[in-house]
């Protein structure tokens, strides 16, 4: 900090000290304030829906369809939450979510922890066990990344329907499996790039296997970029709609297909209420990795290299 | 046969051949050198030894034991990276563990080992730490404690000091010949250092391009090396090459130069070069074999004086470096300190024939 200029100074448009004394040193804060200002405007913009959906979703109906959307609730209530969770009718069933929320934490857990392992085999063999035709591998896997979804909807629905998988939770798991190695082996393997070959000698030296060597000397150095991969994974396979609703019986579909249905399917009324507090519920779990990993996120990202 | 023996070995990755035909047979107890420049070829002769690369043809065998298809755990071998490689993960203390489960070998052994050789490299204080926690010299010595604990057949080190200051690097050199003295392990050695090589060696391959282009003791290769590559690489300030042309002189075929100021010097051959005037030659001389007069070898048996003019003088505190024009080329002298030369003037220069090769300019091969 002593040779270059402090970050305050960079967003105060200057590099040399304020000077004392009143109207320079407004002068030299009056860009920081406008510039804080600006920000809380666009960070309240943001939070806005955020906003509408708490309060409509703790009021009674009646408040909403009165037309106070943007008001606080008058009678707070967590009636539409436990409608939602419990009680709501979705589909043919009056159910609530909470079953279709068990789906997709059977479906994302698995997806997700296996895509992951799969991804930092394959880094690892791409990077450190090169083969012949290795290129040509990571080419199409990469290549695996950019097919959009829609074109694989038929050949996957024939491959499930023969694997005897189809319309059930691990024919969802499976899908996500293959649809994520792609990502995750890019991650690793981008990642394993950077990570000194002469410690995997060391190892072979010192007598260590293949899967000895992956376990004991790689892994434990994988921290940032495995929790990149696992948000990516996680928010991609949570979020997922299409494949939920091209593979998924009514008894196996994900949250995302089940919200969809819980707002398209109250006859009369839309009760308004239950479907934001519905909406929040889908959202939690991946609000909820950003906020235990998210700082290792951009960490992992910027990390490019392991010291030795 | 010997200790270690590299017969025919070569390797090629697709089509190219990085590393032609190469035999080398050493001795139990001896400091193989493997000196070249960057990309010559040195670490993939070592990582073929240590059985990191496959041998592309021929073969390697330690103790009469061919290697090929063996791994490298199971040859018996320690290296020491230029990089270190310590894993970022363990401490100084699983580091050097790590071979040693691997291998099997029982805790309270493993901890009687870790304090021997932590004791020998003295790192006690630092077992507890990781390997980021320590400096470049503590490193090294780690990364050699970790080879130690396998007591290897062979030792192998890839450039283990080039990571480190000159000062360090100095110490590091000697200890690495003392732990050589002591332990009397084999050891095959990586660097592009020619004085490291000629320091450290009982035998030294100089390799170039994918060639071995002398494999020989230092003084062999410091006095005889085979050809123009090797006189020129190995040895600081390098040799002194510069064309000549075979004449006679007072009945004994000598070399004729062409000076600074354009006459001509003879400069009488200690032996050979009979009856082959007229032959163009390049003659190498080493600067401590061009010296002020009274500086010379007393037992030289060739012994010529010429006067040359001094182009340049470069003092170098116990010696100064005095440049001449000869041949066409600068030709560095070293005469003692206190010689009172001075650039511009002629000087006496005292040229030891006793300590002359040549070459021949097209082959670039020595002529003996
Ligand atoms: N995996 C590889 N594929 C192709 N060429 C290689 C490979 N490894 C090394 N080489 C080439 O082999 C030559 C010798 O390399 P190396 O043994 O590392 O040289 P050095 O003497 O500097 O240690 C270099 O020209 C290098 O480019
Ligand atoms: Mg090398």
């Amino acid at each position: 900090m002593a040779t270059a200029p402090t970050s305050e100074a960079i967003l105060a448009g200057t590099g040399a000290p304020a000077r004392s004394g009143g109207r320079s040193r407004l002068a030299a804060h009056l860009p920081r304030f406008v510039l804080y200002a600006v920000l809380t405007l666009f960070c309240l913009y943001y939070l806005l829906p955020l906003y509408v959906m708490l309060s409509n979703s703790l009021k009674p109906l009646s408040e909403i369809t009165a037309g106070g959307m943007m008001a606080l609730p008058g009678e707070w209530t967590t009636a539409p939450w436990s409608a939602a969770w419990s009680s709501a009718q979705v589909g043919v069933e009056a159910t609530g979510l909470r079953p279709y929320f068990v789906n997709s934490i059977l479906m994302v857990v698995p997806a997700v922890a296996l895509s992951t392992i799969a991804g930092a085999l394959n880094g690892y063999v791409l990077t450190k066990w090169r083969f012949r035709g290795a290129t040509l591998v990571f080419g199409l896997l990469l290549f695996g990344c950019f097919i959009p979804f829609q074109m694989v909807l038929i050949p996957m629905a024939r491959m499930l329907g023969l694997m005897g998988l189809a319309g059930s939770v691990p024919g969802l798991v499976f899908v996500h499996f293959v649809y994520g190695i792609g990502f995750s082996t890019l991650y690793f393997r981008n990642y394993y790039a950077a990570f000194p070959t002469e410690l995997v000698r060391a190892a072979q030296i010192d007598g260590a296997g293949f899967f000895r060597i992956f376990w004991r000397i790689l892994l434990p150095s994988s921290g940032p970029i495995a929790v990149v991969c696992i948000i990516w994974q996680f928010t991609n396979i949570w979020n997922d709609f299409l494949f939920g609703a091209s593979f998924s019986d009514f008894d196996s579909q994900p949250m995302t297909v089940a919200l969809n249905n819980l707002v398209q399917s109250s006859t009369g009324v839309k009760e308004y209420n239950v479907h934001f507090a519905g909406a929040i519920m889908a959202a939690l779990p991946t609000l909820f990795v950003y906020a235990v990993a998210g700082r290792f996120f951009v960490r992992g990202l910027m990390a490019g290299s392991v010291k030795g | 046969m010997g200790f270690l023996d590299i017969k025919r070995a070569t390797k090629s990755y697709g089509a190219v051949k990085v590393l032609h035909e190469t035999d080398i047979s050493i001795e139990e107890g001896e400091f193989l050198v493997l000196v070249g420049p960057s990309g010559c070829g040195k670490s993939t002769l070592l990582n073929m030894i240590a059985g990191l690369e496959e041998v592309s043809s021929g073969d390697i065998a330690i103790r009469g034991r061919s290697m090929n298809g063996v791994k490298p755990a199971e040859r018996n071998i320690a290296m020491v990276f230029q990089s270190y490689a310590l894993y970022p993960n363990m401490t100084v203390r699983g580091n050097i563990a790590f071979g040693m489960e691997m291998h099997g070998i029982p805790k309270p052994e493993r901890e009687r080992k870790i304090g021997e050789v932590a004791q020998l490299l003295q790192i006690e204080p630092l077992l507890d730490r990781k390997p980021g926690q320590l400096s470049g010299g503590q490193r090294q010595r780690v990364a050699m404690g970790r080879a130690l604990t396998r007591d290897p057949d062979v030792f192998l080190f890839d450039e283990p000091l080039s990571n480190l200051d000159a000062k360090l690097r100095v110490d590091m050199r000697t200890e690495i010949k003392k732990l050589h003295q002591k332990l009397g392990t084999t050891i095959v050695y990586v660097t592009h250092d020619q004085i490291e090589a000629l320091t450290l060696s009982t035998r030294i391959a100089v390799m170039y391009g994918g060639h071995v282009q002398q494999l020989g003791t230092p003084k062999e290769i410091y006095d005889n090396p085979a050809n123009m590559f090797v006189a020129g690489f190995m040895g600081s300030p390098s040799m002194n090459l510069f064309p000549a042309k075979v004449t006679g002189h007072e009945g004994r075929p000598a070399a004729e130069i062409r000076l600074g100021d354009g006459s001509l010097a003879r400069l009488p051959f200690a032996q050979g070069f009979e009856g082959q005037e007229g032959r163009e030659i390049m003659l190498g001389i080493r600067p401590e074999a061009i010296t002020d007069r009274d500086g010379a070898d007393r037992n030289a048996r060739a012994l010529q004086v010429i006067d040359a003019r001094v182009e340049v003088t470069e003092p170098a505190g116990s010696d100064i470096f005095v440049v001449s024009q000869m041949g066409g080329r600068d030709v560095t002298g070293r005469f003692r300190a206190d010689v009172p030369v001075r650039a511009g003037e002629h000087f006496p220069f005292a040229i030891n024939m006793d300590k002359a090769v040549a070459f021949d300019p097209k082959t670039e091969m020595r002529i003996s």
